[in-house]
């Protein structure tokens, strides 16, 4: 988690690799089991994901928020901590965004863009914030804690975009009023995808440089490595636990932000498509290093752009590519136990989470 | 029925290109309590971990009776009768006595028969030197009884060769004496034959018969007791005539109190009151030690005064002003700590030495730019500059301070914490698990500073440490400061009971009282 910048570990690179490799050969045994040939699913899998230029900003659509999610876990590892509360501050940050967006709906599109962000980020980083005091404070178990809050974020949403914030026009779907064509987030030059995906990358970017180039990530690392040595330092270990899950928080309600602004254009039950917890599976698979977020979210973003193909030319479930990201998560962790054994200095892990969240996210 | 000789012959052991054992042979004479002596690092136990089976030796045979044996794991070994005293306590604490004999067994059956069980542990105890009430739970247990149940496991399961692991270390000198005394005199009947990892010539000269001396992995000598002087076998633990005379050097200079700690009170990690209202002052310029036994309050002062721990009442004061030991405070007044097992307080293992090394000024210049900035380059230049004065060994400055041995961890702290002015410095064992040389330079280094006008807090659980140290002696027992005295008049028995808790300052006049 904390070697130099410099030094690029081959076994860093390798284990994430075969571990790849492995879900990829027991996907293949449970597409066998459905009939299909495992082959023609690799290749479609392929060509859904970025075999065309359509289906690879499709994916990169998709990574966009995966990149930010992810981070709601990868920052608070870096002190040590198991944070899964992406879902919860995406889905919050989404409907704070759609707030600012109405409250500042005269100003014009530039302001209510930059409002709608920071509105976002500040409602995610204060709910990921609650993580991380109830657990430097009171001792309360942050991943319970996130999970349960996931929960609560996602039933506080549904109140409101059901309730108070419903648009009488949206029949079938409750959903707020729309945030209005001329505040959408525009598309990168060129190209179908949105800015979001910029974010992804500059949040990842900072987030490594926060952690590794800055006197703030130094005594994070120190937190997390061993309290008690930072303790003896002088450093308020409290302090550096909120402050990182607020910055976790951020990221995850600039993502649901993003989505609101770039896709759906308002806050409906759409945005609770899983996004928090494909982060968690990003955070791992990247051995939480924030630069390696980005690498890994593409990955994963063209995973889940392939399900549509796989079900409209090999008539698959779309619930096929969940089955490989459950594989994922689950060899991913296990591959945990391979580090180190190639050289003898003793590769820093995350602690794998409790038995019951690998499941609620498979 | 007498224990069957046992005799190592020509062992060797390497780890990768590391010699850890070379040509070494010991011979543990049937019914005698022998010692192996060696300072940390010189392959004792390796030598034992060959006998018990957790290693294969390389070369050499190892005998016992007339068999050779092999053992390829510790349960081959106890099936041969080798039972092992580890140094720590290999007991589980929520359970009885009776549970934790009958639980030390290798083969118990699907159902245990308490009723039955209960009844051969009785019988058992019956003939045993010395009684524990098998259904009290082990937590409530002193360390003393602890250690003993150690030794009554060994001799429920039938071991007539008991290896002990420097297993006083964890004892009042009363209690060691008495562990040892027990010990001691079943091998005279013939019972049992004892091998015992010690360091301390206090207990080769007291107990063992013969001694085995290792230096650097090789046989360095061996004999009688009754044949052997101290320093003949400091040297050959050492290498060279090493004068283990005290070098005390008085403290000339006592200034203005420093750290003053008024009515303290905290309580450890279970709630339980710690610290009982423990109040002392330290001045500027001299040592003062802090004896007691582990479990008696003195960690939990550490912690307090580095900010491991809150306190819960009372005052605490550095320069007359109050302290938190926040950063700033910290580093205005100059505080500094050598804690105890420094990688597990002091460090953080998967960062690199520089790294570890800057973890005081991490966040000031040169090290941040514009206090936000780290500069990489600045922290390792210093680190490398330091690496020189205090001879830390290590493949680079940049390799995960965890990869390092004990001593050089503890070298690494030292630079970091004594670099620049200290005016208060407080070390907590500090040269627990480290060798002669290592030793050695701490308390010089510890004495330049007070010379300098530190005030030292030396909290220690070697007694010799803190006479050898210390200006003035407190000794604490269980959370509070029970009594006062100066290193010249120390009655080292009367410390001891201090200690050990039997022995208030009202009634000094009761030695008996400490049975």
């Amino acid at each position: 988690m904390s070697q130099p910048a410099s030094r690029l570990d081959f076994e860093a690179v390798l284990v994430p690799l075969a571990a790849i490799v492995v879900s990829l050969a027991l996907f293949g045994v449970f597409i066998l089991c459905n009939g299909v040939s495992a082959s023609s699913v690799y290749y479609e899998m392929y060509r859904g994901a970025f075999g065309t230029w359509f289906s690879t900003q499709n994916s990169l659509t998709r990574a966009a928020p995966l990149m930010l999610t992810a981070l709601c876990t990868a920052l608070p590892a870096h002190l040590g901590l198991v944070v899964i509360g992406g879902e919860g501050a995406l889905v919050l940050g989404a409907l704070a965004s759609v707030v600012a967006a109405h409250l500042l709906a005269s100003f014009g599109p530039w302001v209510v863009l930059i409002g709608m962000g920071l509105t976002g980020a500040a409602v995610g980083a204060l709910w990921l914030g609650m993580v991380g005091a109830l657990r430097t404070l009171r001792g309360v178990n942050e991943t319970i804690s996130s999970l349960l809050m996931n929960y609560i974020a996602i039933g506080v949403f549904k109140q409101i975009v059901e309730g108070p914030m419903r648009d009488p026009a949206s029949l079938n779907k409750p959903s707020t009023l729309p945030i209005g064509d001329a505040n959408m987030l525009g598309s990168l030059p060129g190209m179908d995808v949105h800015w979001g995906l910029v974010y992804g990358v500059v949040a990842c970017l900072f987030s490594y440089v926060l952690m590794r180039r800055t006197v703030f990530g130094f005594s994070a690392r120190m937190v997390g490595g061993n309290v008690r040595a930072a303790q003896l330092s002088g450093i308020s270990v409290t302090k550096r636990v909120i402050a990182t899950c607020m910055l976790a928080g951020a990221a995850g309600g600039l993502a649901g932000m993003t989505e609101v602004a770039a896709i759906h254009g308002t806050a409906n039950a759409s945005l609770i498509c899983g996004y928090g917890y494909a982060g968690i599976l990003v955070a791992f698979l990247a051995r939480q290093n924030p630069l390696a977020v980005i690498p890994v979210a593409l990955l994963l973003g063209g995973i889940s752009a392939s399900g549509g193909l796989l079900q409209r030319s090999l008539s698959l479930p779309d619930a096929t590519v969940n089955v490989l990201q459950g594989i994922l998560f689950v060899v991913i962790l296990a591959s945990e136990t391979f580090y180190g054994r190639w050289k003898r200095a003793p590769a820093a892990t995350v602690p794998a989470p409790a038995a019951s969240v690998v499941a609620e996210v498979a | 029925m007498s224990p069957p000789l046992l005799r190592a012959t020509g062992l060797g052991k390497t780890f990768g290109s590391f010699c850890a054992l070379d040509d070494v042979s010991l011979e543990l004479t049937p019914g005698s309590v022998h010692g192996l002596l060696g300072e940390n690092g010189a392959g004792k136990s390796t030598l034992v971990k060959c006998i018990m089976g957790y290693h294969r030796p390389d070369a050499g045979h190892i005998q016992l009776g007339d068999q050779e044996i092999t053992p390829k794991n510790p349960r081959d070994a106890q099936a041969l009768g080798l039972g092992m005293v580890y140094q720590h306590f290999t007991l589980v604490a929520n359970m009885t006595v009776a549970e934790n004999l009958v639980l030390s067994r290798t083969q118990l059956p699907l159902f245990i028969d308490w009723k039955k069980e209960a009844e051969a542990l009785a019988a058992f105890m019956a003939t045993m030197p010395f009684k524990i009430d098998l259904q009290a739970t082990v937590r409530m247990l002193a360390a003393g009884e602890k250690q003993k149940l150690e030794i009554l496991k060994q001799l429920y399961l039938k071991s007539q060769i008991i290896i002990l692991d420097e297993p006083t270390s964890v004892l009042t000198p009363a209690e060691a004496d008495e562990v040892l005394g027990m010990l001691h005199g079943m091998t005279r009947k013939n019972e049992l034959s004892i091998l015992i990892i010690t360091h301390k010539f206090r207990e080769v000269l007291g107990f063992c018969d013969e001694v085995t001396v290792l230096r650097r992995g090789k046989q360095a000598g061996r004999g009688k007791v009754s044949q052997l002087t101290t320093n003949q076998m400091a040297e050959m633990m050492m290498g060279s005539a090493t004068n283990l005379e005290n070098k005390r050097v008085p403290a000339s200079n006592v200034n203005e109190p420093r750290l003053q700690v008024h009515e303290l009170t905290a309580a450890d990690d279970m709630g339980v009151p710690a610290l009982c209202g423990v109040s002392f002052e330290v001045c500027s310029g001299e040592i003062v030690g802090v004896a007691a036994v582990a479990g008696n309050g003195q960690e939990e002062l550490v912690e307090v005064i580095a900010g491991q721990r809150i306190r819960s009442g009372g005052t605490l004061l550095v320069h007359g002003k109050d302290y938190a030991a926040t950063r700033d405070q910290l580093h205005d007044r100059k505080v500094r700590c050598l804690p105890e097992e420094p990688l597990r307080n002091a460090c953080v293992s998967n960062m690199s030495v520089a790294e570890n090394m800057a973890f005081r000024s991490f966040d000031r210049p040169p090290f941040a730019i514009a206090r936000w900035v780290l500069s990489h380059r600045q922290i390792r230049k210093s680190a490398d500059e330091q690496q020189r004065e205090y001879g830390i060994r290590a493949p680079s400055m940049g390799s995960p301070i965890g990869t390092l041995s004990g001593g050089n961890v503890q070298r690494a702290v030292l630079a970091r914490e004594l670099r620049g002015d200290v005016e208060v410095l407080i070390a907590a064992n500090p040269c627990m698990g480290l060798d002669f040389a290592a030793v050695t330079e701490i308390h010089a280094r510890i004495r330049k500073a007070r010379d300098q006008g530190a005030a030292v807090l030396l909290v220690s659980a070697d007694l010799d440490e803190v006479l050898a140290l210390a200006d003035r002696i407190l000794v604490m027992s269980e959370g509070r400061v029970v009594y006062e005295t100066r290193p010249e008049t120390a009655d080292v028995t009367l410390m001891g009971k201090y200690m050990a808790g039997h022995e208030s300052q009202e009634s000094q006049e009761s030695p008996a009282a400490a049975e």
